[in-house]
C-alpha cells in the first residue's frame, strides 16, 4: 500500500476564464505544477469560454449570463469532474449560475431549452471549487508546509482576498467575509507574516464594470489601498484572483500614467507565492513577466 | 406598467426569486450600506439613496444616473445591510432594465463584442501566446477562442437572448453598427 498522505489522486476540470490563460499564464503554470506536485491533476476544458464576467454580464443582462455559465458547467459535467479556478470572477459566476439553477426548475428548464440547441444540457452534477480552498482543505497545510524548501520568514503579505471568493456567505460558504483566514494560513505556512492593514477587505475597484466605467476613478480605490498596505509595512499583496491581478499589476502601470507615481509594489497570486517558498524559480512562475517585479527578499 | 419596484421583482425575481428583490421594500434608510460603500468614498454612489430612488419609483432618474455604474457589485452592502436587503443583486437588476433601454456605454457594449467574437471578454493574441510558451504551456489554450465549432455556441446564445441586439452588434462587421473601420 501506497503511504496513506497519497491517497487517491484527484483529478479536477480546469476552468482557465480568460485573464489566466490570456494575460497571466503564469497563474496557470503555478497553479498547474502546484497541483501536481500533490498528485491533483487538471483536465483542460475543450471549448470553455468566459465565465461571463459576473459584476459585467450579470449586470447587463442576467439572461444572457446565466445560459453562458449554464454551457461551461456543462462541459464540466460532460467530463464527469468537479471545477477548480484561479479567479474570483470565474468562481462568482460559475458558482452563483450552479447555485441558482439547482434551485429553479423553471429556470433550469428555460436555460436547458437554449443549450439545448446545440445539444448540450446542465445536470447540477458538477461542483465549483477554488483553487485556494482546493490547496487549503485538499492538500492541506501540513502537505504545504513539508513542500517549503524556502521559508518566507521575514516577508510580510498584505493579502487580499477580493470580492467574489468570500461574497455572498450565502452561495460562497466561507464563513465570515469580515474575519477571512483562508489566505492567512496559507501564507503563514511559508513562514511568512500577514499584517493586518486598513483596507485589507477593500475591492480593488476593477469589478462589475467599473474599471470600464471610468478607469481613473477605478484606480483611486486601488491606490487607497495599496498606500494602505505599504503603511502597514507589507512587502508584496498575495490574492486569489486573476482579474484583481490585472487591475493590481497592470493597473500599477495606468496608475503611473494617471497620477505619476510608479509604486512597483509586487502582486502575486496564492500559487505564484507558494511556487517561490518551494523553491520555483521567478521564471517558471511568470513573475518575470509582470508589470511589478519581484524583490531580492522573496527570490533569495 | 407597474411602478420600478414592480418591475425589479418581476425580472430579477425570474432569476433569484421574488423573495430576494421584495427585500427592498424592508429598506429603513439607516445608510449602513452607503457607510462601507467602497465606491462611495471615492464616486458620486450613494447607495442608500438608490435604493430610496429606487422605491420612490425615480426611474429616469436612476436609469440616467451615471453612478449607478459605479458600483464594483463587491458586495459590502448586501452582507452588512441590517434590514437583510439584497442590495447588490437589486442594483444589477436596475442596472439590467436599465441597459435594456439604451443606457449602455459604448465601453460596456464592447465588452460584448469581444465575447461574441472570441468567445471572451478578454481574448489572446501574438504577444500572450509567447508569454505561455515562456511558462512552458502550449501557445494557445483550448478554450472556445481555439475551437470555431465551440465559440458557435457562445455566439447562438447571444442572438437567441437578443444581446447582439441589445448592444447594436453587427454581424457583418463583428462589431458595434457604425463602428467598423472603413
Ligand atoms: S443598509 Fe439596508 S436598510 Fe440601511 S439604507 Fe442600506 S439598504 Fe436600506
Ligand atoms: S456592492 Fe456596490 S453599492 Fe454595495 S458596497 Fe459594493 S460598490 Fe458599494
Amino acid at each position: 500500500m501506497a503511504k496513506e498522505a497519497e491517497a487517491e489522486t484527484r483529478e479536477y476540470a480546469y476552468f482557465l476564464g480568460c485573464i489566466t490563460p490570456n494575460r497571466y499564464p503564469g497563474i496557470e503554470a503555478a497553479t498547474k505544477r502546484i497541483l501536481k506536485e500533490f498528485g491533483i491533476g487538471t483536465q483542460e476544458m475543450i471549448g470553455a469560454s468566459c465565465c461571463p464576467a459576473p459584476g459585467v454580464f450579470g449586470s447587463f443582462d442576467m439572461h444572457t449570463w446565466l445560459p453562458v455559465a449554464a454551457r461551461n458547467l456543462a462541459i464540466a459535467e460532460e467530463m464527469d469532474l468537479e471545477i477548480v479556478v484561479t479567479c474570483n470572477g470565474c468562481y462568482g459566476s460559475l458558482q452563483e449560475a450552479d447555485h441558482l439553477l439547482r434551485e429553479n426548475t423553471k429556470l433550469r428548464e428555460k436555460t436547458n431549452a437554449i443549450l439545448g440547441k446545440f445539444g448540450r444540457e446542465f445536470k447540477g452534477t458538477t461542483k465549483v471549487n477554488h483553487s485556494i480552498v482546493v490547496l487549503h482543505d485538499v492538500i492541506g497545510l501540513e502537505r504545504l508546509k513539508e513542500a517549503v524548501t524556502k521559508p518566507m520568514t521575514d516577508v510580510n503579505v498584505a493579502v487580499h482576498y477580493g470580492c467574489h471568493f468570500l461574497k455572498p456567505r450565502e452561495v460562497r460558504g466561507h464563513g465570515s467575509s469580515e474575519t477571512p483566514y483562508i489566505l492567512e494560513d496559507l501564507m503563514q505556512v511559508t513562514g511568512a507574516k500577514t499584517p493586518e492593514y486598513k483596507d485589507k477587505l477593500m475591492c480593488c475597484g476593477a469589478g462589475g464594470g467599473n474599471r470600464t466605467a471610468d478607469s481613473v476613478q477605478s484606480l483611486e480605490w486601488m491606490r487607497q489601498k495599496l498606500v494602505s498596505a505599504i503603511e502597514a509595512g507589507c512587502d508584496c499583496m498575495v490574492h486569489p484572483c486573476a482579474f484583481c491581478h490585472l487591475q493590481l499589476d497592470r493597473g500599477q502601470t495606468e496608475m503611473e500614467q494617471a497620477f505619476g507615481v510608479f509604486f512597483n509594489f509586487p502582486i502575486l497570486f496564492t500559487t505564484q507565492f507558494l511556487g517561490l517558498a518551494m523553491g520555483l524559480s521567478e521564471k517558471e512562475l511568470g513573475l518575470d513577466a509582470q508589470t511589478t517585479t519581484m524583490p531580492e527578499k522573496l527570490l533569495k | 406598467m407597474g411602478t420600478l419596484y414592480d418591475e425589479l421583482v418581476d425580472y430579477g425575481g425570474e432569476v433569484f426569486g421574488r423573495e430576494h428583490l421584495e427585500t427592498l421594500r424592508e429598506c429603513v434608510q439607516c445608510g449602513k450600506c452607503t457607510g462601507g460603500c467602497p465606491s462611495g468614498r471615492n464616486t458620486a454612489l450613494r447607495t442608500r439613496k438608490l435604493m430610496q430612488m429606487a422605491l420612490l419609483d425615480l426611474r429616469e432618474e436612476i436609469f440616467n444616473a451615471p453612478e449607478l455604474w459605479f458600483c464594483s457589485t463587491c458586495y459590502t452592502c448586501y452582507e452588512r445591510c441590517p434590514k437583510g436587503v439584497k442590495v447588490t443583486d437589486i442594483i444589477r437588476t436596475i442596472r439590467n432594465l436599465a441597459a435594456k433601454e439604451g443606457h449602455m456605454s459604448v465601453p460596456h457594449r464592447m465588452i460584448g463584442v469581444y465575447v461574441m467574437k472570441t468567445g471572451h471578454a478578454v481574448p489572446i493574441g501574438p504577444d500572450q501566446m509567447k508569454l505561455r510558451e515562456a511558462v512552458g504551456l502550449d501557445s494557445q489554450p483550448p478554450t472556445a477562442q481555439k475551437h470555431k465549432d465551440q465559440l458557435e455556441q457562445v455566439q447562438t446564445i447571444f442572438k437567441t437572448t437578443g444581446y447582439d441586439a441589445m448592444i447594436d452588434f453587427d454581424w457583418d462587421t463583428m462589431t458595434l453598427k457604425g463602428m467598423a473601420k472603413k
